[in-house]
C-alpha cells in the first residue's frame, strides 16, 4: 500500500481541477476563514496575555504565588494527576473489552461512554450532589466516617473523572477496532504472556493514539469548570481549582489576577495544541507507512 | 507431531462453523484444507492451533488430549493470512520475538537469539534484511518473514492460513514450490488452508475437501480427481457436467432414453463426467446436443453443448473434442462419458 500513497497524479498545467474555485472566491474564503478564526480566537487569546502582563512581570507572578492562587495551581494539578491516570486505565479497559471482544450490552457501553459529552457539566456535577449531599443516603454515612465527598477534594476529583473519562476511549476504540486481534494473536501463537503481548504488541501499536487521548483529557481535566463548580464549595485555598479561582478573581474586578491564572490555563491549551498537532504528524506518517 | 482431530464441532452463537469433523494428520504430512470461502478452513485450523476452542470434541497432539491447551501450550507456528507481522518491529525483531519472549530459564541469550534469527533468514532467503520494517517489504517477502517468525519458536506443527492468497498469480507459483522444498528440507508437519484447488493439488501429501462445516473428502490429489467422493467433490475440483439420470437393469437412462454406458445400482442419479472424458460417437445410444460454442483450450477445443430431447428443459455440458473433430457452431455432435460416475439419490 505504502507503494501507492506515494505515486500522486501529477498536475496538468492547462486544466483548472473542476473543483477549484475561481480565484477570486478562493481568495475570499480564505480571508473570511481567517478573520473569523482572528476574531473568535487569536484575539481572545492574544487579550488574555495582554490583560495578564498589563501591569508587567512583576504583577502576573504576584498574581501567581499568591496563597491561594498557588493553592488553586496545587489542587488542579493533584485533581489531574488522579483522574487522567484513573481515566488512562479505564480508557484502556474499555475500549480493549469493546474492540477485541463480543459481548452483550456492548453497545449500550458505547453510548454509556459517550454519556458525559453528551450532558451539561453542570448536571454531571449535581448528580454527584444528589449521591452525596446532606439529604442522600451515601453521604451522611460517609461523613459519620469522616469521610467529605461534597465541597471538599474527593468530590472535585469524582466530578472531574466522570467529565473527562471518554477522551481516552474514545480516541483507542476506533483505533483498536480498526487493528483487529490479528497481531495480539500472532503473539500469543509465538508464546507471549497476556502482559507481554500488551507490552510488545498492543501498547506500541497503540500508544500515539493512547498519548492524544491522555492529553485532551488532561487538557479537560485542568479547564473543567461547570460540574467542578456544582461540587467545589469553592472554599478559597481549599476547594478552588484554577478556573474557579479565575472566576472568583474576576468577579471581584482583580483582572490583572484572573487573567495571569487564566493564562496559565490557555498556555495548557496551547501546548496541548503544540503536542497535538506533533503527535498527529507522526501519528499519521506512522499511519501511512505502517499499514500492511 | 502427529495429531488426531476428534469429532469436532465448532458453533458461532448456535451456527455451526464445524459439524463433526474428523481427521488424522500423519507426522511429516503436507496437508491441504481445500474448500470455497465459508466452508470452516480457517475455523479448523485455529482450533488446531489453539486460538479457538471447540463447542465439542477432542484434539490430540500425538497421544496427548491438547483439547484444552492454550495457544501457547501447544507450541504451533501459525502463519496467518494477512501475516499479522508487527509493524513497529524489525525483520529480526520479529523473527525474534518468540524467542524473546520466552520465561527466563529457557530464553537462550542475545548473541544466541541473533543468531538463529540469522539462520532463520537465510533459510528463507531473506539474507540482508534483518534491518527492514514490515512496510519496507514486498507481499511475497513478508509472507517467508511470517513463516520465519513461525519457525523460530521449533514448533510441534506448521499451521499456514491462505499462504498465498495475497500474492499475485506469478510470486504466489513460485512460494508454492517453494514451500513444498521447504517442508521437504524441514519435515515438519504442515497442515495449510487454500481456497485454489491447483494449489492444494500441486502441494499437498493429501487434500481435504470441505464443504459447510463438514470434510467431503480426504484423500491424495489423485484420489479427489479421479475418484472423487460426492457430487460436491466432482463440481468442486476440476471441470465437470452433471445430468440427472436413472439407471434402469443396470442402463443409465437420460430423460428416459439410453445412452450407452451402465452402471450397478439402480434407481434415479446424478450422472457426473469430466469435458476430458468424453468420447464422439457415431450411435444412436449416446448423448446429443447442439454446439453453442466452442473455445480453444491450449492443445484441446472445449465445445458447449445444450442437451436436449424434445418436450425437455436444456441441459448444458461441456465435452472436449480433438482438435480436428468436426464441430461447427449449431451443428449436432453426439457423444458419450468414457469415465464418469453416477450419484445416486439417497
Ligand atoms: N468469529 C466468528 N464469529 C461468527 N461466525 C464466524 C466466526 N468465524 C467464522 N465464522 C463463520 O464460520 C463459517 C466458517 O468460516 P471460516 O472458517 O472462516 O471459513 P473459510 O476459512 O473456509 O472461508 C463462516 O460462515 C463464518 O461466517
Ligand atoms: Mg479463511
Amino acid at each position: 500500500m505504502s507503494e501507492n500513497a506515494s505515486s500522486t497524479i501529477s498536475k496538468q498545467p492547462f486544466f483548472r481541477d473542476p473543483a477549484d474555485e475561481r480565484p477570486l472566491a478562493k481568495t475570499l474564503l480564505i480571508l473570511v476563514a481567517l478573520a473569523f478564526l482572528a476574531f473568535f480566537l487569536l484575539l481572545p487569546l492574544i487579550s488574555v496575555f495582554v490583560e495578564a502582563f498589563r501591569e508587567g512581570w512583576g504583577a502576573y507572578y504576584e498574581a501567581l504565588v499568591e496563597p491561594d492562587a498557588a493553592a488553586a495551581i496545587r489542587l488542579t494539578l493533584l485533581v489531574a494527576a488522579i483522574a487522567v491516570p484513573l481515566n488512562l486505565v479505564f480508557g484502556l479497559c474499555a475500549s480493549w473489552a469493546i474492540a477485541k471482544f463480543e459481548f452483550k450490552g456492548k453497545a449500550f457501553l458505547i453510548t454509556l461512554i459517550d454519556l458525559p459529552f453528551s450532558i451539561s457539566p453542570v448536571i454531571s456535577g449535581l448528580v454527584y450532589v444528589l449521591l452525596f449531599g446532606s439529604g442522600s443516603l451515601l453521604g451522611p454515612l460517609l461523613k459519620s466516617w469522616g469521610i467529605e465527598i461534597l465541597f471538599a477534594v474527593p468530590g472535585i476529583v469524582l466530578a472531574t473523572v466522570f467529565v473527562t473519562f471518554p477522551f481516552v476511549a474514545r480516541e483507542l476504540i476506533p483505533l483498536m477496532q480498526d487493528q483487529g486481534s490479528g497481531d495480539e494473536e500472532a503473539a500469543l501463537s509465538l508464546g507471549a504472556s497476556g502482559w507481554q503481548t500488551f507490552r510488545y504488541v498492543t501498547l506500541p501499536n497503540i500508544k500515539w493514539g493512547l498519548l492524544y487521548g491522555v492529553l485532551l483529557c488532561n487538557a479537560r481535566a485542568m479547564g473543567e469548570f461547570g460540574a467542578v463548580s456544582v461540587v467545589s464549595g469553592r472554599i478559597r485555598g481549599l476547594t478552588n481549582t484554577m478556573p474557579l479561582h479565575v472566576e472568583i478573581l474576576y468577579n471581584e474586578y482583580n483582572m490583572v489576577a484572573a487573567f495571569a491564572v487564566a493564562s496559565l490555563l490557555a498556555l495548557l491549551a496551547l501546548v496541548t495544541l503544540a503536542l497535538k498537532t506533533l503527535l498527529e504528524l507522526r501519528f499519521g506518517a506512522g499511519n501511512a507507512g505502517g499499514r500492511h | 507431531m502427529e495429531v488426531t482431530i476428534n469429532n469436532i464441532r465448532k458453533e458461532f452463537e448456535r451456527f455451526p462453523a464445524l459439524n463433526d469433523v474428523s481427521l488424522k494428520i500423519a507426522s511429516g504430512e503436507l496437508i491441504a484444507l481445500l474448500g470455497p470461502s465459508g466452508s470452516g478452513k480457517t475455523t479448523l485450523l485455529r482450533l488446531i492451533a489453539g486460538l479457538d476452542f471447540p463447542t465439542a470434541g477432542k484434539i490430540f497432539f500425538g497421544d496427548e488430549d491438547a483439547s484444552h491447551h492454550s495457544v501457547q501450550e501447544r507450541n504451533v507456528g501459525f502463519v496467518f493470512q494477512h501475516y499479522a507481522l508487527f509493524r513497529h518491529m524489525t525483520v529480526a525483531e520479529n523473527i525474534g520475538f518468540g524467542l524473546k519472549v520466552r520465561p527466563s530459564s529457557s530464553r537462550p541469550p542475545k548473541s544466541e537469539i541473533r543468531r538463529r534469527v540469522s539462520d532463520l533468514l537465510d533459510m528463507v532467503q531473506l539474507g540482508g534484511l534483518e534491518k527492514r520494517y514490515p512496510n519496507q517489504l514486498s507481499g511475497g517477502q513478508r509472507q517467508r518473514v511470517a513463516l520465519a517468525r513461525a519457525m523460530a519458536i521449533e514448533p510441534r506443527i506448521l499451521l499456514l492460513d491462505e499462504p498465498f492468497g495475497a500474492l499475485d498469480a506469478k510470486v504466489r507459483k513460485e512460494l508454492r514450490r517453494w514451500l513444498r522444498e521447504f517442508h521437504d528440507r524441514t519435515g515438519h508437519t504442515t497442515v495449510f488452508v487454500t481456497h485454489d484447488q491447483e494449489e492444494a493439488l500441486e502441494l499437498a501429501d493429501r487434500v481435504v475437501v470441505m464443504s459447510q462445516g463438514k470434510i467431503e473428502q480426504v484423500g491424495s490429489a489423485d484420489d479427489v480427481y479421479d475418484r472423487p467422493g460426492s457430487p460436491f467433490v466432482f463440481s468442486f475440483i476440476g471441470e465437470s457436467s452433471h445430468l440427472p439420470v436413472e439407471v434402469k437393469e443396470k442402463t443409465v437412462l437420460f430423460q428416459g432414453q439410453p445412452i450407452g454406458i451402465s452402471e450397478p445400482v439402480e434407481g434415479g442419479g446424478e450422472l457426473f463426467f469430466r469435458p476430458e472424458d468424453v468420447s464422439l460417437v457415431d450411435a444412436q445410444d449416446a448423448l446429443f446436443g447442439k454446439v453453442t460454442a466452442c473455445r480453444r483450450l491450449a492443445g484441446t477445443r472445449i465445445a458447449e453443448i445444450d442437451i436436449a430431447n424434445e418436450g425437455h428443459a436444456p441441459y448444458h455440458v461441456e465435452v472436449e473434442v480433438p482438435l480436428h473433430a468436426p464441430v461447427a457452431l449449431g451443428s449436432e455432435v453426439r457423444f458419450r462419458p468414457t469415465r464418469w460416475k453416477v450419484f445416486t439419490n439417497g
